[in-house]
């Protein structure tokens, strides 16, 4: 799960790890008197999307004054903002940022992430912030400082300390550099985050050491002890049809075909993904129903598949391990059905309960064309959509 | 021979008294797996489906001699359950639980550190040896006894694999499901390894996904050290960048982690690599004939 910068930074100030002075504003009025409350003679204006490349595509601006937060507020708000990180169609600004500006000496990256060759959680360091540390990896890997972290004692003080010293961190704001370090490992741990970057950490004039920018993502899987990071959850930011899942805890994913599919497991589901782009045809999602499926969670994704105005035909890949053939057939009965299903249906089961299955589909009248493997469903429904 | 599990594993059920794993508990029963025992906190002393069930698992191993543990405890719980099998000294811990927190496991694998548990899993289909044993959710009646390894990080791919061999009268020595997980207890090499040593193995089929560099590593383990011929399919080649498709562990980021690197990296050190999942046997008869190996697979 993703968070904003500004939400992210607040968990910081919560954990004690140092960040510069800011608050959230939803409209103008609301900028304006966040920059007076800071009283500082420059602010900074920042746009909060779930993307980075935000300062690029133009959605950070520095305020010299009270009427220039307001410009830019009345700017930013409402605007559609295009990053690298946004596909074409952009991101539209509800939020902004409004945060006191500093006195930037020099920026550097930091992050946590969990490496998955030592299944250990690593921090990573470079003296080139500001840049994305795929592209410093990419050209200048040498840059680029690793710590293993050993989860019984945590990062300990002398391996944040070299990491401060490796990428020259000036000698009057190392124990400041290094209590960040230590901070941000605590957060990673006590809020189950998946990714925590900071890009760029900067030490400014007053040797002070701040996160200047915040990315934070959680394990979707520990939000249920993370009840207070699940209430950040930003709707907006979301594809609606991916949260109509979500209420379904179905794993969905959009894509821009014509073909609705409803597979079981991961990898089937994106097995049948490269299936029908083999065949020629394009999946209009990805779908996996998951493991011990009700008959309400796979009607529930049926609905979802036959929302979608794109899907001119449907290919359901079943094989039945924990998910079991005959409850996949009553949802897929119970959910045309409902809807009515005027759509070409192709059906492959296989696995658990598989005679039940195949019974409840014949028997059910419904215009349902069998496919024996996933090859023939997928050239099946490619031909029908063509 | 076989790998990890035979006729003789002894195996207890943590969390039996759950509705899944009460199920799956039958249909091993059913395919003749030993199992011995179940563990519920709370429920000791009960019985359910001719099962006697114990409160922790020192004791079911005590009453049992059990050998190998079978996981289906929820999430939230699984992690313990795991380093309850491990304090308990089983040989095998197979996690069939989904959606364990990340760091829960990367906790689990420093305290397995240096223990004699070999964990499977999690967030895997198990592991089945045909005719002998059946630990996991996975469909037994497609498998077949015979002279094929499978090693895969997804379940439903596994059946698809083994269908498909079985299909073609090409029987299976083991197959084995390490999970769609980042960290996870057994990798491909491990399982590879294991492949290579067992004399009931002619050839294996390696099934992987988008994330990680895990294939890539195995990949470079095969050309140095396997004699026996592999071959391979990677899923998510049309899986759009930064998208978690819904495997924790099968997410491209960063450039990194793509389907065409990893076949890139496979074929270079002679793992054949099927291009669509449906040609995963067909892949593996061509490869078998070309080195004299069908006739000794095929068995029914």
């Amino acid at each position: 799960m993703n968070i904003h910068e500004y939400q992210g930074k607040q968990i910081m100030r919560d954990f004690g790890v140092a960040v510069p002075n800011g608050h959230v504003a939803y409209n103008v009025d609301e900028a304006v008197e966040a920059a007076e409350k800071l009283g500082t003679d420059v602010t900074v204006v920042k746009a909060q999307i779930h993307a980075g490349g935000r300062g690029n595509a133009g959605g950070v601006k520095i305020a010299k004054s009270l009427d220039d937060v307001r410009t830019y507020a009345e700017e930013l708000l409402g605007k559609t903002l295009v990053t690298h990180q946004t596909g074409s169609e952009g991101k539209e600004v509800k939020r902004l940022l409004i945060e006191e500006g500093c006195d930037i000496k020099n920026e550097y990256y930091v992050g946590l992430v969990l490496d998955r060759n030592t299944s250990r959680v690593t921090m990573m360091a470079s003296e080139e912030g500001g840049t994305e540390i795929e592209q410093v990896a990419e050209e200048t890997p040498e840059k680029i400082f690793k710590e293993v972290i050993d989860p019984v004692v945590g990062l300990t003080p002398f391996q944040a300390r070299r990491l401060a010293f490796n990428i020259n961190i000036p000698k009057e704001s190392l124990s400041k550099a290094v209590k960040f370090m230590l901070g941000l490992y605590d957060v990673f741990m006590k809020k189950d985050c998946s990714i925590a970057e900071i890009n760029p950490l900067v030490t400014t004039g007053e040797g002070e050491v701040l996160a200047l920018d915040s990315k934070l993502n959680f394990d979707d899987n520990a939000l249920f002890r993370q009840k207070d990071i699940a209430d950040l959850r930003d709707l907006d930011e979301e594809d609606p049809k991916e949260i109509e899942a979500s209420k379904y805890d179905l794993s969905y994913i959009a894509l821009d075909g014509n073909i609705g599919c409803m597979v079981n497991g991961a990898g089937l589901a994106m097995a049948t993904m490269d299936t029908i782009k083999h065949y020629g045809g394009e999946p209009a999602n990805f779908l996996d129903v998951g493991g011990g499926a009700s008959k309400e969670k796979v009607t529930g994704a049926f609905k979802l598949i036959l929302s979608d105005e794109n899907v001119n035909g449907i290919f359901v890949n079943i094989f039945g391990g924990i998910m079991k053939c005959d409850v996949i057939a009553e949802g897929i009965v119970a959910a045309s059905k409902e809807v009515g299903l005027e759509l070409p249906l192709v059906v492959r089961l296989e696995g658990t309960n598989v005679k039940e299955g195949k019974r409840i589909l014949d028997e059910s009248g419904l215009n349902i064309t069998a496919a024996d493997s996933m090859a023939d469903g997928a050239q099946k429904i490619v031909e029908f959509v063509k | 021979m076989s790998v990890y599990v035979d006729k003789n594993t002894k195996v207890i059920v943590q969390g039996i008294t759950g509705s899944t794993a009460l199920f799956h508990a039958k249909q091993m029963l059913e395919y003749g797996t030993q199992i011995v025992g179940g563990v519920t906190p709370g429920k000791g002393g009960t019985e359910v489906e001719g099962i006697s069930v114990y409160n922790t698992v020192e004791e079911a191993v005590k009453a049992t001699g059990a050998n190998a543990s079978v996981i289906y405890v929820p999430a939230p719980f699984a992690a313990d359950a795991i380093m309850e099998a491990t304090d308990a000294e089983l040989d095998l811990a197979i996690c069939i639980t989904e959606h364990i927190p990340v760091l829960d496991m990367v906790k689990v694998k420093r305290y397995m550190e240096g223990k004699k548990t070999r964990l499977v899993g999690p967030n895997c289909p198990g592991v089945i040896t045909p005719d002998e044993c059946k630990i996991g959710i996975m469909p037994g009646y497609i498998h077949k006894k015979g002279h094929v390894g499978v090693v895969s990080r997804s379940g439903t791919l596994t059946y698809e694999a083994v269908h498909q061999l079985s299909e073609a009268g090409l029987g299976q020595s083991t197959a084995v499901g390490i999970g769609g997980d980042p960290v996870n207890g057994t990798d491909f090499i491990d399982v590879l390894k294991a492949f290579e040593e067992d004399e009931d193995t002619e050839a294996v089929i390696m099934i992987g996904e988008i994330g990680g560099t895990a294939e890539e590593e195995a990949a470079e383990w095969v050309k140095a050290n396997m004699n026996k011929p592999v071959v391979g399919f990677i899923g998510g080649r049309t899986a759009p960048p930064g998208k978690r498709m819904g495997h924790a562990g099968a997410i491209v980021s960063g450039g990194k982690g793509t389907a065409d690197e990893k076949i890139r990296v496979m074929n270079e050190c002679g793992i054949e690599v099927a291009e669509t999942p449906s040609v995963m046997g067909e892949t593996l008869i061509n490869v078998l004939k070309s080195s004299d190996l069908y006739d000794k697979c095929k068995t029914h």
